[in-house]
């Protein structure tokens, strides 16, 4: 929500790119992508590129952090010096280090941590190129990195963002969108219990746009999800050699 | 497991299904607030002390000359930090802010920047080149639940004390020029979730014993910021239905407001 436009970004009720306001960019997911992690999926949402992998359920040190009813899940976002237009300083900032924390609270909701004591199960999320979604592409990639090393899950959690631009509440903003439009409304999602688990906003909406976004935010979420459970059944379908994006 | 919490966490279940809580309020009702305004009167420009219950938040806000960020030119620029310093909780460390500060802050400064309450198109001096910079900072110095909303009020009330110095010869001279324009007024709500209830500004106790929160940033008929916390999960008609008491919220709070 920085500047304004000079342009207009909903043409005849078309964006930028031709979509409808209801309409979501187009999504590859893949589950399996990495040798050396337990688990992994690559995700391309629009002009997006997201890996996430997943270590675990493994010993955790120091043990002072063990936690001896359940695993501790340690979850990191991180985007590449590149994935942005002005390079980003490489490490944690304080956008990654929220962005993190919501991520793993809203998996910590669907990880059966109470199965492995004194553990930890770790995800690494990479945005190699970024084209605003990230948080919700990095959910929807880690979801099925968790399920795709094995780790006991009671649903995957999809991500998918609604927003506001020119006035109109529209689905899964992209870059331009997201700079210059008046809102921005990432969700994580449980299609199977209709439960919200990632909820952020920032911008300018009134009631009844929020509404409108939500509604938006979670149809677009189960859309995600049958992408999800796509990409999980096609890993072990397929007798695929190496992952496409290397 | 902190046996303690575990304990406090049963006994707040118990009374939330019979419908009380532990300190006699209603699911939607605020403690008491209340907010005294230029506390730091000698050297910050603008100050606020806020009491929420027994949670106690001071803001300072600090004005200084510098570059705007590139993409904006001409506006000012606002920062806002958090410390949860070891003087208000056993479980505060000193150190560089941990991930619960560094959200405290963002959610703070993502609804005061999201309603636009300071104008920052009137603080620029010279365009591209020279703005005032707003610092909000935030130091907790009681931690009994609820940082969100005490902090946003603290903000709030310091940003609307505070004034904008003299700038002369490159140099800033800490005396008024003019009062920080400010246009509205943003206020958040926090609600926990306790199994199927919904609690209005929780105290620290009930935040042990919480499944989910959930903040949201109201300038009266808009939203302007939410933020989800905590490992639990919302129903879609929980969020409307807290967005519904929000509005109907603000407008008692904003009463206070000075």
């Amino acid at each position: 929500m920085g500047g304004k436009s000079s342009t207009p970004l909903i043409v005849k009720g078309k964006r930028l790119d031709g979509r409808k306001p209801e309409e979501l960019r187009p999504i590859k997911i893949e589950a399996g992508v990495l040798n050396r992690a337990d688990g992994s999926c690559y995700v391309e949402w629009g002009k997006n590129k997201v890996i996430a992998a997943v270590y675990g359920p493994r010993e955790l040190h120091p043990k002072h952090l063990q936690d001896n009813t359940q695993a501790v899940l340690r979850c990191r976002y991180n985007m590449a010096p590149f994935s942005v237009d002005d390079r980003k300083r490489p490490g944690p900032d304080r956008r990654s280090v929220e962005i993190s924390k919501v991520i793993r609270e809203a998996l910590e909701r669907v990880v059966f941590l109470n199965y492995f004591p004194t553990s930890a199960i770790d995800v690494f999320m990479e945005v190699l190129q970024a084209d605003a979604g990230t948080r919700c592409a990095a959910l929807t990639a880690a979801s099925v990195a968790l399920a795709d090393a094995g780790v006991p899950m009671r649903d995957l959690v999809a991500g998918c963002a609604a927003g506001k631009v020119d006035g109109t509440v529209v689905l899964d903003l992209m870059q331009e969108e997201d700079n210059y439009g008046e809102g921005d409304l990432p969700l994580g999602y449980i299609p199977s219990k209709d439960e919200i688990v990632l909820l952020q906003m920032d911008g300018d909406f009134t009631k009844d746009e929020f509404k409108t976004a939500l509604n938006y935010a979670i149809k677009g979420a189960k859309k995600i999800y049958a992408l999800q459970k796509e990409a999980l059944k096609r890993k072990y379908t397929t007798n695929k050699e190496t992952a496409k994006w290397i | 497991m902190d046996i303690n919490r575990e304990l406090k966490r049963h006994f707040i279940g118990r009374l939330v299904q019979d419908g009380r809580r532990i300190d006699g309020r209603g699911f939607d009702e605020m403690r008491e607030i209340s907010i005294e305004q230029n506390v730091i009167p000698d050297k910050a420009e603008g100050s606020a002390f806020v009491k929420l219950g027994n949670t106690e938040v001071l803001c300072g806000v600090k004005m200084d000359v510098g570059e705007p960020f590139p993409d904006t030119p001409e506006e000012g620029v606002m920062m806002t930090g958090a410390e949860l310093v070891p003087i208000a909780s056993p479980e505060f460390e000193a150190g560089r802010p941990g991930e619960d500060a560094i959200e405290l802050a963002r959610v703070v400064d993502r609804g005061i920047r999201e309603s636009h309450m300071i104008s920052l198109d009137k603080l620029v001096i010279s365009p591209g080149e020279r703005v005032w910079m707003v610092f909000i900072d935030l130091h907790i110095l009681n931690h009994d639940g609820n940082l969100i909303d005490a902090s946003t009020l603290a903000a709030v009330s310091a940003l609307k004390s505070a004034w904008v110095p003299k700038f002369e010869d490159e140099k800033v001279i800490r005396e008024k020029s003019s009062d920080l324009p400010i246009s509205k007024i943003p206020l958040s709500f926090t609600y926990a979730k306790i199994d199927d209830a919904i609690l209005l500004d929780p105290i620290l106790d009930e935040e042990f014993a919480m499944d989910a929160r959930l903040t949201v940033t109201t300038s009266g008929t808009h939203l302007h910021a939410m933020q989800k916390g905590e490992t639990g999960a919302f129903k879609p008609e929980e969020v409307f239905n807290i967005v519904d008491t929000t509005f109907s919220k603000y407008k008692e709070v904003k009463k206070l407001i000075k």
